[in-house]
């Protein structure tokens, strides 16, 4: 805290913050892309985009030569702290950023690398995950999309499903089997060029309304042979690497959900509450108080078990509470809006009425994507807590 | 919304603290194991303070984890002291060190100077223990009332504090009364005329003693302090508990964890069966919450002074809702996945149930502090 480098750094941040960050962009972090939409191009953003890209801010932590700023893990929480304390964000999200780029850094070769990080860093290319099959879902090893190797390039043929942002994204990482007759030392790591001939992209609406997955269909899609990661057959262990990124990824998200509108003042607008502001239903006023702890702790949690590296397994662990916790503020707040909640569109409710009922039924996603619940729990029982068998 | 952010590192156990569990992790398990529990509770011994004891965790220096340097402690402060009960919670050690760091830390905030050289220098040495007669949840638990008149030199107090934990035997106690509208901290010698202690055998094994007072008297210096050294007191009280309590749910899980691999149904140990794994693991979350969520709350104890702000206040009832609920789900889970044998008397996990028990429903039950976050939060 008293490190003088450390103040020094955030007074930087500070006076660049007052130069670069546009006040009509304060708390909007939206406009960055959600699930539901991609990142906003009005010129304003894009501009704010440019410059934060510019000081290697959007990947603080990734080396400058590939577009981030090197910074050490107690200077990027400083960046974090000071972007928050003026109301702004980071104008770069998503599965570059949070997925396919700490995995290339970890595993990808040098030309990979200089290609494809830069234009992670400066918003310029997205990325969607082709994990996911129809028969493949929590048995992700058994997945069937083919790639053949001909020559200089492979030839890849199948579908690939809940491919989130699929409709937006440039680039897609895939799980691909090169080899039948092994199951995990079959698959390999493809990275696919989404506006190659063959490529098909198709949303999915959901129960929520919105579409943010996709089927994505290859026909006989030719991706140069430069663009395996890792040794051919090499691919389950760097697909595996890449889900504790995503893990890490759904737990921190929860963290910043958090920030947004207090569940009390809800309750205080549609539920009866005394004159000092104190919840008349004390069930609920039990329930938001569970939810508010529970949130403070994993909050202090993950914080330590961030320092923790010796327990890549911790991952799971967050990624389960992280999920729940999402899962349980929309459940609270569907609750006490009850049908004021419930409205399917139209003008006769309030914007962020619709949006409770949406982002309740969206929410039933959390605790399948990533791994499912289940998953999670395989993954700790066997790797942390050394339990056998063969639980599936 | 003060309090509510979360600060980088706050669940993290700082160098000294990690040195220190080490050091009483390895002592209590040579030295006071949970057989050494059990032998004194089939010896029918409940009382808990006795010398020799006493003198022992004095000669490592834990008795003065709370007592200033320049009184013959170590100062430390409460991250040490959780840590410490954490690592003999572990082993059900049993022992007056929370009181004695609690009535420390009171002494040393409330006391005169004179108070300070008579009281703390034998409390660090071991030859004083000391116990807190201070209501434990107020609108929850009815642990009694006691009244402080004022008088023309001095106080006097009437009325009766039972459940107070380390009561028999001790030497001093710190006692909570009302004095007119607010409540207030008295320090009362254990020998003093019109004070009885009366043993109230528990579930745990130890008694948790009734205090009767009948027209104590007591000089003005007495008085250490008004309601927010008492609100503090309690909050320091708990948080130590809950430290306690993770090293029983520590430990507890560990061996739960073990017997899972080890007994063996249907020709293979009965941790390989998913529905006992998933179990398991919700058990073991709960219980990796907690560690850094006590951590947490031991330092917002050492980071602040009376009045306590709404983030120690939090932090508090955090570890100690979270605590409950935790003990809670482990005492009924590492009985069910132990099966018969857990049911025995012979076997320690009814010892862990049955401490973690009495724990969760001193100072404040989880309902008794999600009621209180609630209030503090403001609604």
């Amino acid at each position: 805290m008293t490190d003088p480098a450390e103040t020094a750094f955030r007074a930087e941040v500070k006076a660049w913050l007052r130069d670069h960050f546009p006040a009509e962009l304060r708390g909007r972090a939206e406009l960055a892309g959600t699930a539901d939409d991609p990142p906003s191009d009005l010129p304003v953003v894009l501009a704010w985009r440019a410059a934060v890209a510019a000081r290697g801010w959007t990947v603080p932590g990734w080396p400058v030569r590939y577009g981030g700023a090197g910074l050490a893990a107690s200077a990027i929480a400083a960046l974090h702290q000071e972007f928050a304390a003026a109301g702004a964000w980071n104008p770069v999200g998503g599965m570059g950023v949070t997925m396919i780029g700490p995995t290339l850094l970890e595993f990808g070769t040098e030309a990979q690398k200089a290609r494809h990080l830069p234009k992670i860093a400066d918003g310029s290319i997205r990325w969607c995950q082709g994990y996911s099959e129809p028969g493949a879902g929590s048995d992700l090893a058994a997945l069937q999309c083919r790639a053949e190797l001909r020559g200089d390039h492979f030839l890849v043929s199948g579908q690939k499903v809940w491919t989130s942002g699929a409709q937006w994204a440039d680039w897609c990482f895939a799980l691909v089997r090169t080899d039948s007759s092994k199951k995990h030392a079959g698959i390999s790591f493809l990275l696919i060029d989404m506006r190659t001939e063959g490529v098909m992209v198709r949303p999915i609406r959901l129960i929520s309304g919105s579409s943010p997955f996709c089927e994505t269909f290859f026909t006989d899609v030719e991706v140069p042979v430069d663009n395996l990661v890792g040794p051919l057959g090499g691919g389950w262990s760097i697909g595996m690497r890449l889900l504790q990124y995503e893990r890490g990824s759904i737990s921190a998200s929860s963290h910043e959900r958090a920030g947004a509108v207090a569940l009390a003042d809800v309750a205080r607008r549609y539920r009866p509450c005394d004159a000092a502001g104190r919840i008349g239903e004390g069930e609920l006023r039990s329930r938001i108080a569970r939810f508010e702890m529970a949130q403070m702790a994993f909050g202090i949690a993950a914080d330590a078990w961030s320092a923790d590296t010796d327990r890549p397994a911790a991952g799971s662990l967050g990624k389960n509470i992280g999920a729940r916790l999402v899962q349980e503020r929309a459940d609270i707040l569907i609750e006490i809006t009850g049908l004021n909640g419930m409205g399917s569109g139209g003008d006769a409710f309030a914007e962020d009425e619709l949006e409770v009922a949406r982002n309740w039924l969206f929410t039933k996603a959390v605790t399948i994507y990533g791994g499912s619940t289940e998953v999670q729990n395989n993954i700790v029982a066997k790797r942390i807590l050394g339990l056998g068998g063969t639980a599936r | 919304m003060t309090g509510v952010q979360v600060a980088t590192g706050e669940g993290r156990p700082g160098a000294d603290a990690v040195t220190l569990a080490d050091m009483v992790r390895q002592w209590a398990a040579r030295e006071s194991p949970v057989a050494a529990f059990r032998a004194r509770r089939d010896a029918g011994v409940s009382a808990v303070v006795d010398r020799a004891s006493l003198a022992a965790l004095a000669d490592l220096g834990w008795t003065g984890i709370a007592v200033p340097e320049a009184h013959g402690g170590s100062g430390l402060g409460f991250e040490a002291a959780g840590m410490t009960l954490l690592e003999l919670g572990r082993n059900l050690t049993i022992s007056p060190l929370a009181s004695i760091a609690c009535a420390a830390w009171a002494i040393d905030r409330g006391g005169s100077p004179a108070q300070r050289d008579r009281w703390l220098p034998p409390i660090a040495a071991g030859g004083t223990s000391a116990a807190l007669a201070v209501a434990q949840a107020p609108g929850q638990l009815d642990d009694g009332e006691i009244v402080a008149t004022r008088q023309a030199d001095g106080w006097r107090l009437d009325g009766t504090r039972r459940f107070v934990a380390d009561g028999d035997g001790a030497g001093l106690f710190l006692i909570s009364a009302d004095c007119g509208e607010d409540s207030a901290l008295f320090l009362v010698p254990g020998m003093t005329d019109g004070l009885v202690v009366r043993s109230r055998a528990m579930l745990d094994s130890l008694s948790h003693a009734d205090i009767v007072l009948e027209g104590v008297a007591l000089p003005d210096e007495a008085k250490l302090g008004g309601a927010d050294l008492v609100d503090a007191l309690r909050d320091r009280a708990c948080v130590l508990a809950s430290a306690e309590m993770l090293g029983i749910a520590e430990e507890g899980f560990a061996r739960t964890l073990d017997y899972l691999k080890t007994r063996v149904q249907f020709g293979e140990p009965i941790g390989n069966f998913q529905a006992l794994q998933h179990r398991a693991v919700a058990l073991f979350e709960a219980v990796e919450m907690l560690r850094p969520v006590v951590v947490a709350a031991l330092k917002a104890m050492d980071g602040t002074e009376p009045p306590d702000g709404d983030m120690a206040r939090l932090r508090a009832s955090l570890a100690k809702a979270a605590a409950g609920d935790t003990l809670h789900l482990l005492g009924r889970e590492m009985i069910q996945m132990h099966g018969g044998i857990g049911m025995t008397d012979e076997h320690d996990a009814g010892l862990f149930a049955k401490r973690g028990a009495v724990l969760e429903a001193m100072w404040g039950n989880a309902a008794f502090h999600r009621d209180r976050f609630a209030t503090l939060r403001g609604y």
